[in-house]
Formats: structure tokens, sequence, C-alpha cells
């Protein structure tokens, strides 16, 4: 057990590319807390897919060793955070655990939207925040100009931030020497009844579900008998570890330690992020304040390309719901596109992250329709309905009125930009909230309904500001407006996995672009087809795919029969990569790139 | 096989043809990928050792046969030195008994030197000549990578028909930069010009080919898109009725009677013998019908047949399922169309009813119990009809 001023516990708030893994790998590496030949970059992202997009999806963990000045050994305990506003949940909790953080901001780039949403985090969690300017060496950089945008659109003060360069190594014992004197050590009462928080789990091929806690009071042993106060679950501690960050056996976890555990448990949906801990007999009778489940917010449905895949299918999203209890999944059947899943996740990064799983580790090729939002249905006779699917929207009789998910978005972006911006937000249906400056940089917080944003609003964004915007944004209230189901037809036929929700006045618009779009991605066939949209019965928008009117080989003697045969063969086996939808093969990039439209 | 059964049809009523496979020629042209080579010396006293002792080997094996037709093609035969022709049809004669009709094409470039030899080819005895005329304008001559010029082709057409019976010339259209209104003068001219057969092949980028290179690399810009190149092909059918050469295949057109004999051998799924490298033939030998093929390298079949081997590679033994899809494959290029009979004969099946329907319904192809055509508007989608009625075959599934 270590004495409690001798523990500090913090974490890393910074945006994509702004160099927090960076300067993680910098403290494990100047603290040797590993050895240089073991080290690789970035070592704290342990999935393929966090590193090769510089982004933190799980949580993870660091104990480091620190001597410092005053001739004392401290263990600093760094909780690397997911950066991203789809596993805020996750991100709150994380803070929970820790008494204080590092904001690092590039000092070329400035802050941005993502590091706003979560140095707010970090405040309502209490911490005491270190301002670190990173990128200090590059010719670009201004941190005179940064420190004042600290200041201005954080509200904090930056006239002590550490200037540094993580990736050349400079400013780091600064770092480390700040985070023993200007960080609080943690608080907590070794003789009282454990209690401890679960900041997240994970599912380990060799170890079954592995937890990691911080304790609040009480003392952790291994093969203690401990409670989940939410599941009221009880299993005993078979192995009991910090992480260093590979695992390193301890007997014991006083308050203040931050570690991990293993106990026979098969689910990583046996857990609970942010449930209390206790001990079996003698627990402490009150859990800690604010836990709520991860609810998915964004629904879609994945199909296997080859339907034969569909058993493989089934096994990787078992698999990967082991290890991600926030992912839900339940069978779906579409008539375009056969056997699937619908699944719902935290957001759209989310999405593509689970997605890119399953193709990636799974090798699969994958059918993802439209995302969509979850609505909810105010039926006439009273009934709440959820609304995952828009094929599964009832008759419009029976509904009294439907209410949809807004969020509240920040969107920083220079001010050139910032026209096309609010052009954006509008188009989207957004009510401007606030817009504020900060030097040459625009701070616009917008009201979004969710269904708007989740097609390709972050793809606009980036477009209309060449990559120069941030965006970020919380959910914040379900409200009713006029949303109506839109079904596509081609050649008459309804298409399901095509269907979606939309605004009335936007309806229109929509059906238009969506048939235009059709038009061009479906491949002329023998014979006249019509796309159209509609609501109900009544068509909004229609064009003609006019039948295709030359196809014939020119040259066929007798030394080309064979030759042509296989040809033809050859053109009918190219033909997999369409699905038949009644008389018309749709290709399946039709189901995707459909649904991105311009504007 | 009854006559009952089949609507009275076998090879027999095709007739039986022999292809000759000259792969010389003075210079590759871009869009073509026929096998044909150019060599700087070619000793065609061997050539015409090999060329005979395939005659002879085809000949044992097809003894009293009647021949209808010779088809020299390439390449560029018109390099072959007369008295090789000579040479050749001699042993022909010698080998089979000819039809009363026997039909001789040869396949002839409109350059000078191949002029002077007409009368050598007729005198050898080859009736009918199919000029590779290709355009009529210099600027697109040379696009397509011919040596001879306008002038000389409308030269070469006039003496082919002083010189042989018959005389077809072959264009091809829907050209880099070609206008609706180029093709129609270019093609009215071309009638003009009284030859009782014409094949007009519209531009088709193949694989292996400079035309297929430079095309991938975007550097052969003005092509037609599908609706002008539908355009083109329906303005030619209607000046080629009016001229009376309607079309009776795909790409070919003739004053009825004119059509080219040895040609409607392969889309009536008659037999023919292939002779020289790279050459296809369909033989019904005992029963079967083989796919016989020859190996594409002149140098490897020269040797082989020099060597005292036969210049051809293993036979493949054609299924009834195969030979329907080929027949129906063929036949279906042809005004006249495909016996149903015939095909049913093969297959063990009728085609599939609802396939049948829906085309007739959508107006590409018109059929009886008996019979089946493409309309003309057929015979321009004539791959996609083919798609669906093959794809909707029980065997096919």
């Amino acid at each position: 057990m270590t004495q409690l001023d001798l523990i500090r516990n913090f974490s890393i708030v910074a945006h994509i590319d702004h160099g927090k893994s960076t300067l993680a790998d910098r403290l494990i590496q100047m603290t040797g807390t590993v050895a240089a030949r073991d080290m690789k970059a970035q070592m704290l992202d342990s999935m393929d897919i966090e590193r090769e997009r510089g982004i933190t999806i799980k949580a993870n963990t660091v104990r480091i060793e620190y001597p410092a000045k005053d001739g004392r050994t401290y263990i600093l305990n760094l909780i690397d955070t997911p950066g991203h506003v789809d596993f805020a949940y996750e991100v709150s909790r994380s803070m929970r655990a820790v008494e204080g953080s590092l904001l690092v901001v590039d000092a070329s780039q400035g802050v941005e939207a993502q590091t706003l949403a979560n140095v707010y985090q970090a405040l309502d969690a209490g911490h005491e925040i270190v301002p670190v300017l990173n990128k200090i060496d590059l010719p670009a950089a201004e941190p005179e100009r940064i420190k004042q945008q600290i200041e201005d659109v954080i509200g904090l003060d930056a006239s002590d931030a550490i200037a540094i360069s993580a990736k050349s190594g400079l400013g780091i014992p600064e770092v480390l020497e700040a985070i023993v004197t200007r960080l609080p050590a943690p608080k907590g009462d070794a003789n009282a009844p454990l209690k401890a928080m679960l900041v997240d789990s994970w599912y380990d091929a060799y170890l079954g579900v592995v937890i990691m806690v911080r304790i609040m009071d009480g003392v952790m042993r291994k093969g203690d008998r401990v409670r989940m106060m939410q599941t009221n679950a009880v299993y005993g501690i078979d192995k009991l570890a910090v992480l260093k960050p590979q695992m390193v056996d301890i007997d014991e976890l006083g308050p203040g330690e931050i570690g991990i555990f293993t106990a026979s448990i098969k689910q990583v949906r046996d857990t609970r992020v942010g449930d209390t801990i206790t001990h079996e007999r003698k627990g402490c009778d009150t859990p800690l304040p604010g836990f709520k489940p991860a609810q998915p917010v964004v629904f879609c449905g994945l199909f296997p390309v080859d339907a034969a895949d569909f058993e493989n299918l089934r096994e990787a999203i078992e698999k990967l719901s082991l290890n991600d209890a926030s992912f839900s999944s339940e069978m779906e059947t579409s008539a375009a596109l056969g056997f699937g899943f619908r699944c719902g996740f935290l957001g759209l990064l989310h999405l593509e992250v689970i997605r890119d799983r399953l193709e990636r580790e799974y090798d699969l090729d994958l059918i993802t329709t439209a995302p969509s939002v979850v609505f909810k249905l105010h039926m006439k006779d009273g009934e709440v309905r959820d609304l995952h699917n828009p094929a599964d929207m009832p008759d419009l009789t029976y509904v009294d009125h439907i209410d949809e998910p807004r969020i509240k978005a920040t969107i920083m972006v220079p001010d050139e930009y910032l026209g096309d911006i609010l052009k954006l937000c509008q188009d989207r249906r957004g009510i401007q909230l606030d817009l504020s400056y900060a030097g040459s940089r625009a701070m616009v917080v917008y009201d979004l309904p969710l269904a708007e944003v989740v097609f390709d609003f972050y793809d606009r964004l980036k477009s209309v500001t060449k990559g120069y915007a941030s965006f970020d944004y919380v959910i914040s209230e379900y409200r009713e407006d006029f949303l109506v189901k839109m079904s596509i037809l081609v050649n008459e036929e309804p298409v399901d996995a095509l269907s979606m929700m939309v605004h009335r006045d936007r309806a229109e618009a929509r059906g238009r672009a969506m048939v235009e779009k059709l038009k061009e991605l479906i491949p002329r066939h023998m014979f006249k087809i019509p796309i159209q949209a509609a609501i109900g019965a009544r068509v909004i928008a229609r064009e003609t795919l006019s039948a295709m009117r030359k196809d014939v080989t020119a040259k066929c003697y007798g030394g080309d029969a064979t030759r042509k045969k296989k040809l033809l063969e050859k053109q009918k086996a190219g033909k997999k990569k369409m699905r038949q939808f009644g008389k018309v093969e749709i290709p399946q990039e039709a189901f995707i790139s459909a649904l991105k439209m311009d504007g | 096989m009854t006559p009952d059964s089949t609507g009275g049809k076998d090879w027999r009523s095709a007739g039986f043809g022999l292809y000759l496979h000259w792969p010389f020629c003075q210079s590759k042209c871009p869009y073509c990928d026929f096998n044909s080579h150019v060599a700087t010396s070619i000793d065609q006293g061997d050539w015409q050792t090999a060329y005979l002792r395939e005659i002879d080997r085809i000949a044992a094996e097809t003894k009293g046969r009647v021949l209808n037709t010779v088809f020299f093609g390439g390449g560029t035969p018109s390099l072959m030195q007369p008295s090789l022709v000579a040479a050749i049809l001699e042993r022909i004669g010698q080998s089979w008994s000819p039809a009363n009709d026997l039909e001789v094409t040869l396949e002839a470039n409109p350059g000078s030197v191949e002029i002077d030899r007409f009368e050598g080819y007729a005198a050898a005895g080859v009736n009918r000549v199919s000029l590779g005329i290709q355009a009529l304008d210099d600027k697109s001559l040379r696009r397509l990578g011919r040596l001879h010029s306008s002038d000389e082709a409308r030269r070469a057409i006039g003496i082919a028909q002083d010189v042989f019976d018959r005389v077809s010339i072959d264009l091809i259209y829907a050209r880099q930069d070609q206008s609706l209104g180029d093709w129609e003068r270019e093609l009215s001219t071309a009638l003009g010009l009284g030859t009782d057969h014409i094949s007009l092949y519209q531009l088709t980028i193949e694989d292996g080919t400079v035309f297929q290179r430079m095309h991938a690399r975007k550097l052969l810009g003005g092509l037609p898109d599908e609706d002008l190149s539908a355009d083109m092909f329906e303005l030619t059918q209607g000046m080629c009725d009016a001229a009376g050469l309607p079309g009776y295949e795909v790409s070919n057109h003739a004053r009825p009677g004119a059509e080219s004999r040895h040609n409607l051998i392969y889309w009536r799924m008659g037999d023919y013998a292939g002779i020289g490298p790279g050459a296809h033939g369909r033989l019904t030998l005992g029963g079967a019908r083989l796919a016989t093929e020859a190996p594409r390298s002149p140098g490897r079949w020269l040797e082989d047949v020099m060597g005292g081997r036969a210049g051809e590679m293993p036979r493949a033994r054609l299924s009834d399922t195969e030979q329907a899809v080929e027949y129906l494959m063929m036949a279906m290029r042809l005004t006249e169309g495909a016996s149903l009979a015939w095909y049913r004969s093969l297959a063990g099946e009728d085609l599939p009813a609802a396939a049948v329907a829906e085309l007739a319904d959508l107006g590409l192809i018109e059929a009886t119990d008996e019979s089946m055509r493409a309309t003309a508007q057929g015979r321009m989608m004539l791959n996609g009809v083919l798609r669906a009625l093959l794809a909707g075959r029980q065997s096919a599934r």
C-alpha cells in the first residue's frame, strides 16, 4: 500500500494529433518504466485501429515511479482516456478516477473543439489542470498567442504553462515535477469499508474479463470476495495487479491507488463502467454517485456482402461484444440485403471503429446501411416507442408525434470558413446558440438534430473548411419535430434499406438528391427503371433510368466462340457484386453512396 | 440424334468449311487483338510444306466430306505468294469433294503491292476477297495504324471487282471524334462503291492492344458514348437496308444470296477445320463434337508440323450443354435467329419461359415454339439478351 501523499493520479486532455500519446510515451520512457528496447510508439494505444487513427478508444493506464527533486519517490498513475465524444461517458468515469489533468495544446494549432469538451469534463470532475504547450520547437509555434487563447476560450490561467516538445523530450522533466508539485494527492481512508470505482473493463483471451479500479476507501486484496453494487454479483478476486504498463502482481491496493483485477468474469457485459465495488461482507452502504449505463445513440444495419458469411458475422459480433458492452446488436432481415444485424453505437466514430474491426480482424466484407438515430414515437394510445430502424415505422395514423434527439455541437473554425459552417448548420436544421471569437478562430455552438449529423455532416464539415474545423457534441434532449418516413422505390418496389426518416420540409430536397444519385449509381438495364422517393403513397421525386441501348460484341467468328463464351460467363460472375432487387440489380456501393449527399 | 428431335438439324445442315490462318502482317494495327505477328523474313516454302501436311492430316479424319468453303484469314493473307495459295488450293481440291459452289475467300489489304497479286490469287482459285478498308479518309486510316491510303483503297476495290466474282469490304466505325453525320457520309460513300457485301464493325477496345493501353491512360479521346454508338448502329442498319444490303448478322450486310457462306457455317454451328497458328476448329467426329485449337506462336506451330507432329493442342470434347450455349450465342447473332428445336435437343430442356416472355415483352426477341430471333433492337442488346436467357436456365442454377 502506498502512502497517500506519495500518489498522484492524472489524465491527459488533448485534441487528436496534439501529442497526447507521444507525451505519455515520453513520461513512461524518461522514468524508466519501460526499458528502451521494449518501447514502441504510442505505448498505450494497444489496438491497431487506435494506432492507425491516432485515437484512443479504451481507457488505458500506466503506473510510473518517479523520484522527485524533493528526494522522495512518487507513484504516478496516468489514465489515458478516450479523446472522442462517442466515448464521453468513459471519459467522464476516467476523469472521476483521478485528481488532475495535463491539458496538452499544440502550440501552433491552438485549442480545438474536442479539447474544450474534455477540459470541461475535467473541470466538472474537480481537477487541478496544468496547461502544457506542445510542439514548441516547430517554426509555426506561437506560445504566447496560444496561452492567450487558453485564457480566453477556456478561462484557465495559462501564465505558468509548460512549454515542451514531446517528440524531442524537451520540457519533460518539468512536466514530471509539475505533476508532483501542482497536482493534489488523492484522499481516502484505508480503514473505511472498501469503496472502489470500476473505471473500465475489457476482455483478455487468457485472463477473461479484466477490471480496472480506482480505490476510494478501504483496501482490496487478492482473494477478497467483492460485490458489484449495481448488478449485485459477487466475485472472488483471482489476480490483483498494477500496469507498468505490463501487469505486475501486487498483494493489495490501498486508497488512491489504481490497478486491475480478474475474478472469473466471462463477459464484459457483466460489468458496468462507473459501478462501485465493495466487499461482500462489511461493505460500504452508499455507492459512488453518477452511475449511468452507456446508451447507443446511432444505429445501422450491417450485412455481409456474401450471404454465406452471415454465420461468420454473427460469431464476430459476439466476440466483439465480449469486449464492448456499449455496442448492441440484434438480427435483422432486409428484403434487399438479406440477413444481417441492426447494431447500436455510441456515435459515428464508434460505428466506424466497430465496422473496421469486423472487416479487418474477422476478414468480413460488410454493407453498412444508412446510420439512423433513435426516434421516440409517441403513439396515439399514449405508448412511447423507440424507433431504431426506419423500416419499422408504423402507419402514421397511429402516431401522435415524433421526437428526435438533438445535440449541442461546438465547432471551432478559422474565421474565413465561418460563413460556410453557418450555412452547413442552417441547412441541417441547426439553431445557433452562440458565436464567439478567440483571435482569428471562431467558436460556434449550434443546436442540431443528431439525425442530420449522422449522415455526412463531419465529412462536409471537413471539406468546406479544408480540414481546419474541429467539431464536438453532446446529446442534449429529445424534441418534437415534423418527421416523416421517406421510402425509395426502384422499379415500383420499395427498397427497405434505403428508407429514411427526414424532416417534412426537407423531404423534397432529400428525395430529389437521392433519386438523382441513384440514377447515377444503378447501371442501365434492358428496360427503363423509374426511381422514386415517396412519403406514404405520395411520390415526391422521380427520375427515370433509361434502358440500355447497346451491348453487343462487334466481332464473333469461329476463332472467338470459346473466348466470347467465357466472357459472357465472366460477366455473369461479375454480377455477384450486385444485389438483385425485383428485376433490378443494384450495386452494393449504391446503398452507402446514395446517402452521402452534397449540401 | 434423329432428324425429328432436332428439327432436322445437325452440322451437315450448316456445311463444312476450312479456315487457314496466315499469322503475319507488315505492321500491327493498334486496335487488333488477332493472332498476328510482324516478321522480317518468312520462308514461304517451309510454310507451304507445313500447310500441306496439316491439310493431309485433317483430310484423313474427314474423308468423303463435301467441302463448302475455304477462308484464308490472318494476319494479312495477301502477303502470301499467289503460288503458295495455289499449292494449298490444289491440295484441298485433291483432299475433299469441293461443292459445286465452293466459296474461296481471302482477306486482303488494299495496298499497292497486294493489288498486284489479285490476278494471281484469282488464277489460283480464290473467288471472293474481303478487303480491310477500315476507313475512307487518310486521317482516320493513320489513327487506325493502317498503311494504305484512301486512294489506294478505292483503286483496290475497283480492281478487285474486276478480278473476283465477289468482293466484300470491312469498315470500322464509332471511331475517335467521329460524329453521326461523319459516319453517315462515309457509309453512303462506301455503299456507293457497289460491293455486294459489307462488314461494319464498331471500334472495340480489346484487351492486350495498343488502344487498350492508351484507353487505360485516357489517351484515347473522342470515343462515342453508348447513345451515340447506338444511334450509329441504328443508322447503319437503316442505310444498308435502303441500299439493298440488309444486315444478316450483327456486323455483316449483304445483298440476299451474297452472304459470306464461310462465316454462316460458324454462326449456324456447322463443322470447320482450323489450320495454322492459333486457328480454332469444330469437328464432329464419331458422334462427338470436338473443339480444336492450334498453338498461337507461328514458330512453335511451324516447328511442330515440320517435326512431324500435329499442329494442334489436345482437343476438347464439347458437352451437349456447352454446344447448346455456343449454338445460342452464335445463331442469335443472325437475323434469321436460332432453331429452338436444335437448342432443346442439345440442352435437354427448353429455354426458361419467363426469360423468353420477358425479353419478348421488351421487344428484344420474337419466339415461336420452333424458332427464336432477336429483333433489330434485341440484336443491339445481344449480350444482355443472352445473359438473361442463359442465367435463367435450370442447369445454370
